[in-house]
């Protein structure tokens, strides 16, 4: 189908494309990879005024070593996250998780920061980044500011971006030598997640020390499963106090009913699916 | 060697696994679909369609979109009332079918969501599109029919209420009456078991590849259409019928078709519309659909309600058979929607031994897409239902679902058989099929895993899924097809060029969108004639060329246009005969003819196929009074169907504790009886698992309570891909088909109509010993879940996760929340 008409610009700096989508107002999108904004325009279900493209923001791709934490340019797409060996050393859920996102043609365009500011629940890479305590950088017309991945996060496809504001980088805390997980249910492989659990755990003399776990579509925006990862740190890892620790996995969560899955049933798979990932991060 | 010999095996082209001559141009892009047509001049069709499923149309406002940018023209339906004429529905079941009118553009009431309410022809698809939204309709909401149960209550809101009723019609076929059979309520009464189950055939979108697109190009006194269509010849008759244009000044073209899966077996609004406004304005007119106008105005598949009855005696030997349907039309009579249940009447009782059967089913009217052919039409239906309960016959009886099977199956030596339905199977083997399908699975080794997984309460159950199952293909015998008051007959025609350089052209009457057509026919050509595979040239779809055919749907394409095929190249090689022997001063007894050559027995005199025909092109020496040229064409009109069989068996893991179900190994032996390219037949069979499979397992559309289709994209409408599937262990047995003198029997259909039964056959399997004994389709993980659990079969009928891509409710843009990514 064909869009609606629309202004299009390509800026080539930040300074740019913040100016611009300040000029566009609220009827202005940015576009990064296109994978979920190209769809929607198709199909006329959103008809913005300006479409503001990244992709000429070449300082916005890669990932950098900050010291405790990686720096990740928005624009770096999911096929460069996958094999980035800073991301597999420091970051291994960022890196399971991004191997699941769609298919390869979506992994070639479409984008880390993209995923996020897109702030579709179901989206791969949001609780991954609300787990590792991720922190977003945002640039507006009024300089930099950066919002924890907790704050970040607000509603369906909503996050605390104002209009006038670009996502710019991520900065993920390092977890070097942390066991991880990405356990992903759906239907066929290209469908969005019903229920996805991410789990990182630190597990030192056979005891788990540190444990972080977050759910995917299970509210109107990722959740932590603090609950679990409280029972967890400090037991032995064993099957059975995974076991216990993961029937809290729904505690907090507002799960959403759809035709794949009624709010009960999402509520026992997210047990299920902590359990098994969990025990795989423990293991890995 | 006998004057008709065949070819040495090793020369012969059929049964070769010849590679494709379309792929070529298929696999490069160098295709010509309906949408690549670009015309001088070329106007674009847009169309607005309903957002709500049952309503009045009080007020169509277009006087804004008049003033769009490129827009030629406006239409409602009231401004083409009178020269749209009504869809047409080629098979009444009954005298007194009720059938509403079926305007290509509503007039004055919507009667599903997605139905035209008005055009835009401008002068781009965009401007088009863009002026779409300028129109403003007013609805005043009617009742909502979408239950097919509570349609047929005496209290029933209607969704047309001048017919009275939302009861289109009843059909029955009952054994005693036909005096194929007993009496079934007293066989029933009689038996010592009895089982009874309600089964639900869900609502299937075909999704054919390509997208439906027609281009027409009008003239003062002829017109052309390119269509995306499987049925070029149909198409031209009705679309003369509709509107009134002589058929001779009509011409459809089918080019490149990408899928049709019977989707494309229709005369759609789209079709008449488009050549309605190319012949108000002279000029050409292109219409193309997007996906989700796809999936919200194409027909859909399936759809029915069954309540299936089958009594046995204790030791396993079944006595009756009864079927009671709801057929779900939708909410028109489309091409050949009410026919498509009736076919399954002749397919419940399948391989089976029935001494009595009775057959009763009942059309229903609903506010949705109407329903029509979709892969199998009917027989899919018919197979589920009479394989799922013989395992829960086999269950009740405490036997191997496999050992019912044997006890009730016609055995080899027994055909051909007449079956209780009336149909005469002429040849078939079960037990060969079934005996190697086990093997290739291993079945004794997995029913002792099976054991052995329930004995430890795995998690993850195993489960073992059968389908022996028979189909009816070729359709068919122009007189049956009478006979049960389908309008058109079943032959199918065939032509041969032969060229003065010794090429040859054939025309055949069947309309490939996919299938192969144009390799197979070729290898049967360089067979019959003993010309290279290469010099055959296949010639279909453009109805000024190929100006005879019934067109490509229900396995019919080989089985009874093949045969053309074989009865033209006949023709052709006796006068050729007649020729030769002319040339060579022979008698035509002492002629032979093999590897494309005509040689006089007993000497060395020879004249190949090449001579003749150049003989008989210039005309120079030719028998007294006998015409010039070897051209020959042929119909053939079967006698008998064609009954394809074979055994499925399916493994599947259940995840007891998500509801995971995942296909472990799947094994099929097919007879399809002789084979022309076993590389085709596979293809065949591996695209028709596939579609099984995704009836069993992923295929929904769903409507929510207003009647809007909430699985109107691919994000929602789950399709299986290549990864999403297992390996398929394929094999064939070979019993010749009888009825036609290729001995082939169709394989279109077999995979998607086999399958689905296997699949569910097998979850249910694993899970019988926590007591679940049905699983409603698709079985979802979550379906699978609450059988487990007792948690009720409710299942929410808003989209699942799909990144905002949802429900397509074409008025609402509360899913406007587009992002970027």
């Amino acid at each position: 189908m064909i869009p609606a008409a629309f202004d299009y610009v390509a800026p080539t700096t930040v300074d740019e494309a913040v100016r611009a989508l300040a000029a566009g107002g609220e009827d202005a999108k940015v576009m990064a990879g296109g994978q979920s904004l190209i769809p929607v325009l198709r199909m006329r279900l959103a008809a913005p005024t300006l479409v503001v493209d990244l992709s000429g923001l070449t300082e916005l791709t890669g990932v950098h070593d900050d010291g405790d934490s990686l720096r990740i340019g928005a624009m770096t797409t999911h096929y460069e996250v996958q094999r980035d060996p800073l991301v597999r050393e420091h970051a291994g859920l960022l890196r399971l998780a991004t191997d699941t996102v769609a298919d390869p043609q979506v992994r070639h365009r479409g984008t880390f920061g993209g995923s996020l500011a897109h702030a579709d629940p179901a989206g791969d890479l949001l609780a991954p980044a609300l787990a590792l305590d991720a922190v977003m950088v945002c640039a507006g017309p009024s300089g930099t500011r950066e919002v924890p991945a907790a704050e970040f996060f607000v509603d369906y496809f909503t996050t605390a971006l104002a209009p006038d504001e670009l996502l710019t980088h991520v900065k993920v805390p390092k977890l070097t030598g942390w066991g991880a997980h990405y356990e992903k249910f759906n239907r066929v492989a290209q469908a969005w997640s019903i229920v996805a659990v991410a789990a990182a755990v630190r597990v030192s003399g056979g005891r788990i020390t540190a444990a972080r776990v977050g759910l995917t579509n299970m509210a109107s925006t990722p959740v932590r499963a603090r609950a679990v990862e409280e029972a967890l740190v400090g037991q032995e890892a064993t099957a059975e106090a995974i076991t216990a620790a993961a029937t809290r996995a729904a505690e907090g969560a507002d799960p959403p009913t759809d035709n794949n899955a009624d709010a009960e049933y999402r509520s026992h798979l997210a047990r299920v699916l902590t359990e098994r990932a969990v025990t795989a991060a423990v293991s890995a | 060697m006998t004057a008709t010999a065949e070819p040495e095996a090793s020369d012969r082209e059929v049964g070769k696994a010849r590679l494709r001559k379309e792929d070529a141009r298929l696999i490069t892009g160098a295709t010509r679909w309906t949408d690549n047509m670009q015309l001088t001049g070329m106007l674009h069709m847009a169309l607005l369609r309903s957002p709500v499923a049952h309503a009045r149309i009080t007020a169509i406002d277009v006087t804004e979109a008049v003033k769009m940018p490129g827009v030629l023209m406006v239409l409602t339906g009231q401004d083409v009332a009178a020269e749209q004429g009504s869809l047409p529905c080629a098979w009444p079941i009954t005298e007194d079918m009720l059938a509403p009118p079926a305007p290509s553009l509503a007039v004055d009431r919507v009667n599903f969501a997605g139905e035209a309410v008005a055009l835009v022809v401008a002068r781009s698809a965009a401007e088009a599109h863009d002026a779409l939204a300028a129109i403003d309709v007013d609805y005043d909401d009617l009742p909502v029919v979408l239950d097919m149960e509570r349609a047929v209550a005496d209290d029933a809101d209607l969704v047309h209420p001048d017919l009275g009723s939302n009861k289109s019609a009843t059909w029955i076929f009952d054994s005693a009456e036909a005096g194929t059979g007993a009496d079934v309520d007293q066989a029933l009464a009689d038996s010592e078991v009895v089982v009874e189950r309600t089964f639900r055939q869900q609502r299937l979108i075909p999704a054919f590849m390509e997208p439906r697109s027609v281009v027409v190009d009008p003239s003062p006194d002829s017109v052309t259409m390119w269509s995306a269509t499987q049925v070029p010849h149909i198409l031209r008759w009705m679309l003369s019928a509709v509107l009134g244009i002589p058929e001779q000044q009509i011409r459809v073209i089918a080019p490149d078709v990408g899928g049709g899966f019977g989707g494309k077996l229709q005369v759609t609004p789209e079709e008449v519309l488009t050549l309605v406004v190319a012949r108000r304005l002279g000029k050409p007119v292109k219409w193309t659909e997007t996906r989700t106008e796809s999936m919200l105005s194409a027909h859909h598949g399936r759809d029915q309600l069954q309540r299936i009855t089958v009594g046995a005696s204790r030791d396993g030997k079944v006595t009756g058979l009864k079927v009671d349907l709801l057929a779900d039309m939708g909410a028109y009579l489309r091409l050949v929607t009410p026919g498509v249940p009736i076919l399954g009447a002749f397919m419940f009782n399948a391989i089976y031994k029935f001494p009595a059967y009775r057959f009763t089913c009942t059309n229903v009217f609903t506010n949705k897409v109407p329903t029509d052919a979709y892969r199998g039409a009917g027989r899919p239906e018919a197979t589920f239902a009479i394989e799922r309960i013989m395992d829960e016959l086999a269950a009740e009886l405490g036997l191997d679902p496999m050992d019912l099977r044997e006890r009730n199956w016609i055995k080899h030596d027994e055909f051909p058989f007449t079956t209780v339905a009336g149909l005469t199977y002429d040849s078939g083997h079960y037990e060969a099929a079934t005996d190697r399908a086990k093997e290739l699975f291993g079945y004794d080794a997995l029913r002792r895993e099976q054991s052995e997984r329930r004995a430890n309460g795995d998690p993850v159950q195993l489960g073992i899924g059968i389908s022996t199952y028979t189909e009816m293909c070729g359709l068919a015998p122009s007189r049956v097809l009478g006979a049960l008051r389908y309008a058109a007959g079943g032959w199918e025609h065939a032509a041969l060029r032969m060229l003065p350089t010794g090429k040859v052209e054939l025309i055949t009457g069947t309309s490939p969108h996919g299938q192969g057509h144009v390799t197979a026919w070729s290898q049967i050509v360089a067979d019959r004639l003993g010309v290279p595979f290469e010099d055959v040239e296949v010639l279909h779809g453009d109805t000024r060329v190929s100006h005879r055919g019934m067109d490509s749907y229900g396995s019919r394409s080989l089985a009874v246009g093949g045969v053309a095929v074989v009865l033209a190249a006949d023709k052709v090689l006796a006068k050729a005969r007649t020729v030769a022997a002319h040339l060579m001063e022979a008698g035509e007894g002492d002629v032979e003819f093999a590897a494309g050559k005509f040689t006089v027995r007993g000497t060395s005199t020879a004249l190949s196929l090449g001579d003749v025909v150049v003989a008989a092109h210039v005309a120079h020496n030719l028998p007294d009074g006998m015409e010039p040229g070897l051209d020959a064409e042929a119909t053939f009109d079967p006698d008998n169907f064609s009954y394809p069989h074979g055994t499925h068996l399916c493994a599947t893991e259940v995840d007891t504790r998500t509801g995971a179900v995942k296909i472990r190994s799947y094994v099929c032996v097919d007879d399809v009886g002789k084979v022309v390219n076993p590389m085709i037949v596979e293809g065949q069979v591996h695209g028709g698992l596939a579609q099984g499979i995704a009836q069993a397992l992923y295929e929904e559309a769903v409507h929510d309570e207003y009647g809007t289709l909430t699985t109107a994209t691919l994000a929602d409408y789950l399709l299986p891909s290549a990864v999403d599937l297992p390996h398929f262990t394929t094999d064939r047995t070979e019993t010749p088909a009888l009825s036609n003198p290729l001995g082939v029997k169709g394989v279109g259909e077999a995979g998607t109509i086999a399958s689905t039964p296997a699949v569910v056959n097998s979850i249910v399997d694993a899970l019988r010993h926590m007591g679940v004994d049905d699983v409603e389709m698709p079985c979802t993980p979550m379906r699978v879940w609450k059988a487990i659990n007792r948690r009720g079969d409710a299942v929410p009928t808003t989209p699942g996760a799909g990144g905002g891509l949802g429900s397509v409710n074409v008025d609402d843009q509360a899913h406007a929340r587009g992002g970027a990514e």
